[in-house]
């Protein structure tokens, strides 16, 4: 994969990610995730193609309410093409089915390759709407909605400890290249950079597992009793109306379109 | 090693997701509040470790590491994985929603496996012992990953077979690498700090 594709969670920015307000930051965090979850739900399950259409063309609508960032989104969507490019592109050769073309004496046939667009269409109308309505959540904004969802407290909690964390750690390994890169360490393929990545890893691990221990001590010390406390409240508004009014009778719409 | 959204048919993501939840809910029952920052520390070093580009010929393979986070973590590994691959999905658009529940599956499950497999071979007296039971562990773990990902997509349709084996055969070099740096991870925390992977001093300096 070409180097500015990859994801570079080593630099995870979570919250720091400039974003631009939009109207989708009106909307309840609580109400874009179940959205979300539903419309992905229904555009997995759907199979016309007239209503995977629709999917798509209800993912680039809401990204661009969102105001997505055009480069990082184009840039992720990529990410993801190129991760399941390999799959299509067999898929017309390995599906059977009467010939429609055929390249260097393999045979495509016609319901592979509609099978191959299904596959782009449903992954790609579910990663922009996440995008656009979940990933423009900071994840302690989205912790919270979690957890009055009712998702297990404890997984609540360590996400946002994770979330927390990823920063701290992402630093801490930033540190450690750099170390390495000063006594003149290079990526190779040999059996050298191997050992030296696993200690790296290891040293990582055992920063992290000390770090750890401290916090907990840290917040024994403040009284720390296995609970937070979440002191937002989150309320629906007008705004959340008019967007469930807007938004369930497009869900109704894609799953009636597959009757049709 | 991510599966996207779409590819798989919906009895294998129903079993996925129904499996993942069960593994979730014991990893959290295992795991009690005062563990809760040490598997939340650890899941994010495992977030920054899994994305380390190894160069290999022109190309170059990340490290996913299920084998140590399995024997770092044991069942909590469901949880902290979940969460991982979760995140990667709503911020990167990385992975899908709603296969959330087998690539899960598919990379805890492995984890869990090897911490029971490995765990006493890693707390061998002779480190040239361990390390090869960490090796094991990090290649087995990528190996069994590979195999679970290629029968969720054969399960999804015949037309999967090939990339199904294809997948497998892309991913020999990862699992050769994965084993040498899970097993020098493993000789290194064994040195500096035994207690972590359950053992005591003085077994590993006799």
């Amino acid at each position: 994969m070409p180097e500015f594709l990859e994801h570079s969670g080593t630099s995870w920015q979570g919250q720091k990610v400039k974003h631009h307000r939009s109207i989708v930051d009106h909307i309840d965090p609580r109400l874009r995730v179940v959205m979300a979850s539903l419309f992905a739900l229904i555009t997995v399950l759907s199979q016309s193609f007239l209503s995977l259409c629709v999917a798509v063309g209800v993912g680039l609508l809401l990204a661009l309410l969102a105001r997505l960032n055009l480069k990082r989104t184009l840039r992720r969507v990529l990410a993801m093409d190129m991760f399941m490019i390999f799959l299509i592109i067999l898929l017309p050769f390995t599906t059977p089915g009467e010939t429609w073309f055929s390249i260097l004496g393999l045979s495509a046939s016609k319901e592979g390759f509609l099978h191959a667009v299904v596959i782009l269409l449903k992954a790609h109308a579910v990663v922009l709407t996440l995008l656009a309505l979940i990933g423009t959540l900071s994840a302690t904004v989205l912790g919270h909605a979690l957890a009055r969802l009712r998702i297990p407290d404890k997984l609540v909690h360590l996400m946002l400890f994770t979330v927390r964390y990823l920063e701290v750690i992402g630093q801490e390994y930033k540190r450690m290249r750099r170390a390495m890169k000063a006594r003149a360490f290079v990526l190779r393929t040999d059996r050298h950079t191997w050992r030296s990545i696993g200690y790296l890893i290891g040293m990582l691990l055992v920063h992290s597992l000390e770090r750890s221990e401290r916090i907990m001590d840290a917040m024994k010390c403040r009284g720390y009793q296995g609970k937070f406390y979440l002191f937002d409240d989150m309320r629906l508004s007008q705004k959340d109306l008019t967007f469930s009014l807007i938004f369930t009778p497009v869900l109704c719409l894609l799953i009636g379109l597959n009757f049709l | 090693m991510h599966i996207v959204d779409g590819a798989l048919s919906v009895p294998v993501l129903a079993i996925g997701a129904v499996l993942t939840a069960a593994g979730v809910a014991l990893g959290l029952k295992k795991m009690d509040y005062d563990h809760l920052p040490q598997v939340g520390v650890l899941s994010a070093a495992f977030f920054i470790a899994s994305y380390i580009h190894l160069p290999i010929g022109f190309s170059s393979v990340h490290l996913i590491l299920n084998g140590l986070i399995g024997l770092a973590l044991g069942w909590a590994a469901f949880p902290a994985l979940l969460i991982a691959l979760f995140l990667q999905a709503v911020f990167f658009g990385f992975g899908g929603f709603v296969v959330l529940g087998v690539n899960t599956l598919n990379i805890a499950l492995p984890a869990v496996l090897v911490y029971y497999g490995c765990r006493y071979g890693i707390q061998s007296s002779s480190p040239k012992v361990a390390a090869i039971w960490g090796a094991i562990g990090g290649a087995g773990s990528i190996i069994l990953t590979t195999l679970m990902v290629a029968v969720s997509l054969m399960l999804s349709g015949e037309g999967f077979a090939l990339a199904a084996k294809a997948t497998f055969i892309a991913h020999i070099p990862v699992m050769i690498i994965e084993g040498f740096v899970t097993a020098s991870a493993v000789l290194l925390i064994r040195k500096v700090k035994p207690t972590f992977l359950g053992l005591d001093e003085e077994r590993v300096y006799g």
